[in-house]
């Protein structure tokens, strides 16, 4: 898995609540085998319009989203994730997330930031207020969103998950460590179907 | 011992490291596996040399994209066909069994588990689908999970997770007559909200529940996730055991005898076991519901009538109810039974079990879909298709004018060319409301079988209590 340690982007604002997975990416582009180029399906239903966040130039090269709350609802496909990240995103904040969509996303190096209601807020009046596209920084070693210009804000994350990110840990292989304690509980437990 | 409430028995009993201050290895009992969410997973698994774990302990299926006309024939989409034969070359790489097309176990992945007796008690079970919440139902943990966690499944049989928190939501007395699970449900999600759930694993209790069949609670378990839920379930009882007894994968004879006794001991909620949150409403005070918006928390009563945005004080809510209403082409002040309709949709893991055509077809019994509407059904299995066919029900549905079809997901999630055209409006027993789901610019109103196959009928809404006196 690609690391995250540190990103520094352009901030695209999405200001819309519960966006879920179907718009993130419909199921025509579910059909795929592979993970990657599916940014073609990103939000492409909403994409039609071309004053949507990510057809406007200046959004072009953001690697971060910010939206509202229930962000990531609905159906469990993982080509969310790697749909946002495959268009450049590197991280997505908003005041909270599905939880299915977040797990996803943390298996990707892609972070879902959760900051407060007033504080995202905050990041959808600055991006208004500036002439400029406006660029954050989030520091996940020091659990961070800053704007370099005095504005930041504290997220919280797990202890482990914090570290799969930051040294890029492949899951499988951090859980056959434990291969003895689930072998162990594999005999005393046997499938419990009748072939 | 302490207390202990149904999620976290079984939470407890298939812990198999703890990391000290952060998630669970979390032993899984049984994998599902189907075609749309693995293709990337088997790939990684190849690429690093690992095998499955436990085929033993993994079933798949084909169900979001196959045709449901002519299924053995060859599928015309290339993308679909691509899919359903790299499952198929998957599960024979991989050792693994497949309910391939054309076999009498075949069908909706959260239709087969609990039918085949795979899904039961005390289990913990995944899918890489967020409707897995549907076998919480025979009293088992189940959640949806996604294709990295797929992987993570079939390499090692376990997963890595935080341990949700307990949520109780009780409903006592009784359901009033026309009132099915899916209103249930459908009103429990517009009561706590799509995101009341987040985090949470849901116990559903109380006497209407306990009232509910095994198929009714698979429906109300199914759409947890529509309230935010990792998963929901409800305790084992006789009915549990009553349903499973016989069925192809549960055990038999003195082996069934032994585990019946176990589900009905253990898998139920302590008395005086504590949940992290609780809320309670009265089975009485359900209405038949029709979904308004574009998702399944914007909904009412079919007495009731489409919102004005305004009314939510809520900044955020007021304007994604403006947005929802454009979508939808829905006026402020519309009464529900007043809206009308081109297409019906009755199947998907929700709602395509034989209690809902049964149901549904007992509400067109003698009388013919309206001209103005297109209507489908879709049973959830080749099994629920059959058992249908013995109890002649495909002949009151084509008598209607219905579609009758073979088993698949189909319009639900319209991956396989089951479609609506942009504009066109359904009356759908499925679970997801959202812009595009069953089709670009189509527009979703989600209702239970019986309300769908009224509606089919009368080319609008109305009220299934109603029905009867017409």
């Amino acid at each position: 898995m690609q690391p995250f340690v540190k990103v520094n982007g352009v901030v695209a604002p999405l200001d819309r609540v519960n966006v879920d997975t179907d718009q993130i990416i419909p199921k025509q582009f579910l059909k795929a085998v592979v993970r990657t180029g599916l940014s073609k399906g990103l939000f492409f239903d909403w994409r039609k319009d071309p004053d949507f966040v990510i057809n406007r130039p200046r959004y072009r090269e953001a690697k971060i989203l910010v939206a509202r709350a229930n962000f990531g609802c609905g159906s469990s496909r993982e080509h969310a994730p790697w749909a946002l990240a495959d268009f450049g995103f590197r991280a997505v904040i908003a005041p909270s997330f599905a939880d299915i969509f977040r797990n996803n996303s943390l298996k990707n190096g892609f972070l879902p930031v959760i900051l407060k209601e007033e504080e995202v807020e905050a990041i959808f009046r600055a991006i208004e207020s500036h002439e400029e596209p406006y660029e954050l920084t989030i520091d996940l070693t020091k659990q961070t969103v800053s704007d370099g210009a005095g504005w930041s804000a504290r997220f919280e994350i797990g202890e482990f998950q914090k570290k799969c990110l930051l040294e890029g840990l492949d899951d499988v292989g951090l859980t056959l460590m434990h291969d003895k304690e689930i072998a162990a509980y594999e005999a005393a437990h046997p499938a419990p179907y009748r072939f | 011992m302490a207390a202990e409430t149904l999620f976290e028995k079984i939470w407890n009993e298939h812990v198999v490291y703890q990391q000290p201050d952060g998630p669970a290895l979390l032993y899984i009992d049984l994998h599902l596996v189907h075609e749309v969410t693995s293709p990337q997973a088997f790939e990684a698994l190849r690429d690093a040399g690992r095998k499955v774990r436990s085929p033993d302990r993994t079933f798949s299926t084909l169900d979001h994209d196959v045709p449901t006309i002519n299924q053995l024939g060859p599928i015309a989409d290339p993308d679909a066909r691509l899919q359903v034969e790299a499952m198929r070359k998957n599960c024979r790489d991989f050792g693994l069994r497949l309910f391939d097309l054309g076999s009498h176990e075949q069908g909706i992945v959260h239709v087969i588990g609990p039918q085949l007796g795979i899904t039961q008690p005390g289990l913990t079970i995944v899918c890489g689908d967020s409707h897995t919440a549907t076998h919480g139902a025979l009293g088992a943990l189940a959640f949806g999970i996604g294709t990295s966690e797929v992987e993570h499944v079939l390499g090692t049989q376990c997963l890595w997770q935080n341990k949700p928190t307990s949520f109780e939501v009780r409903i006592e007395g009784r359901l009033g007559p026309g009132v099915a699970s899916k209103d249930l449900i459908l009103g429990i999600i517009g009561r706590i909200g799509i995101s009341g759930g987040t985090g949470t694993v849901i116990e559903y209790r109380g006497s209407a529940i306990e009232a509910l069949s095994i198929e009714e609670r698979l429906t109300l378990c199914n759409m947890s996730i529509e309230g935010g839920a990792r998963a929901g379930m409800v305790a084992a009882d006789q009915k549990t055991v009553d349903y499973l007894r016989g069925r192809r994968y549960a055990p038999a004879g003195k082996d069934f005898d032994r585990a019946a006794e176990r589900w009905l001991s253990r898998y139920r909620t302590d008395e005086g076991a504590r949940f992290d949150r609780r809320v309670a409403f009265d089975g009485a005070s359900f209405a038949p519901q029709v979904t308004w918006g574009t998702n399944p928390g914007m909904v009412t009563d079919v007495t009731g009538r489409v919102p004005d945005p305004a009314s939510f004080t809520d900044a955020a809510q007021r304007e994604s109810a403006e947005r929802a209403l454009k979508y939808m082409a829905l006026k402020p002040g519309t009464p529900i039974v007043e809206i009308p309709i081109d297409r019906v949709f009755i199947g998907s893991c929700t709602n395509s079990r034989l209690t809902d055509l049964k149901l549904a077809a007992e509400t067109i019994r003698g009388r013919k879909v309206a001209k103005s509407v297109s209507a489908m059904v879709v049973p959830g299995s080749w099994q629920v298709k059959d058992e249908a066919e013995k109890l002649g029900i495909d002949k009151l549905f084509k008598d209607a004018g219905f579609e009758w079809r073979e088993a698949g997901c189909s319009m639900c999630l319209a991956m396989n060319g089951d479609m609506l055209q942009p504009g066109e409006r359904c009356a759908s027993t499925s679970n997801r409301n959202f812009e595009g789901r069953q089709g670009a610019g189509g527009r979703t109103h989600l209702v239970s079988p019986a309300m769908a196959a009224a509606a089919a009928v009368a080319g609008h809404f109305v009220d299934i209590r109603d029905w009867a006196r017409n």
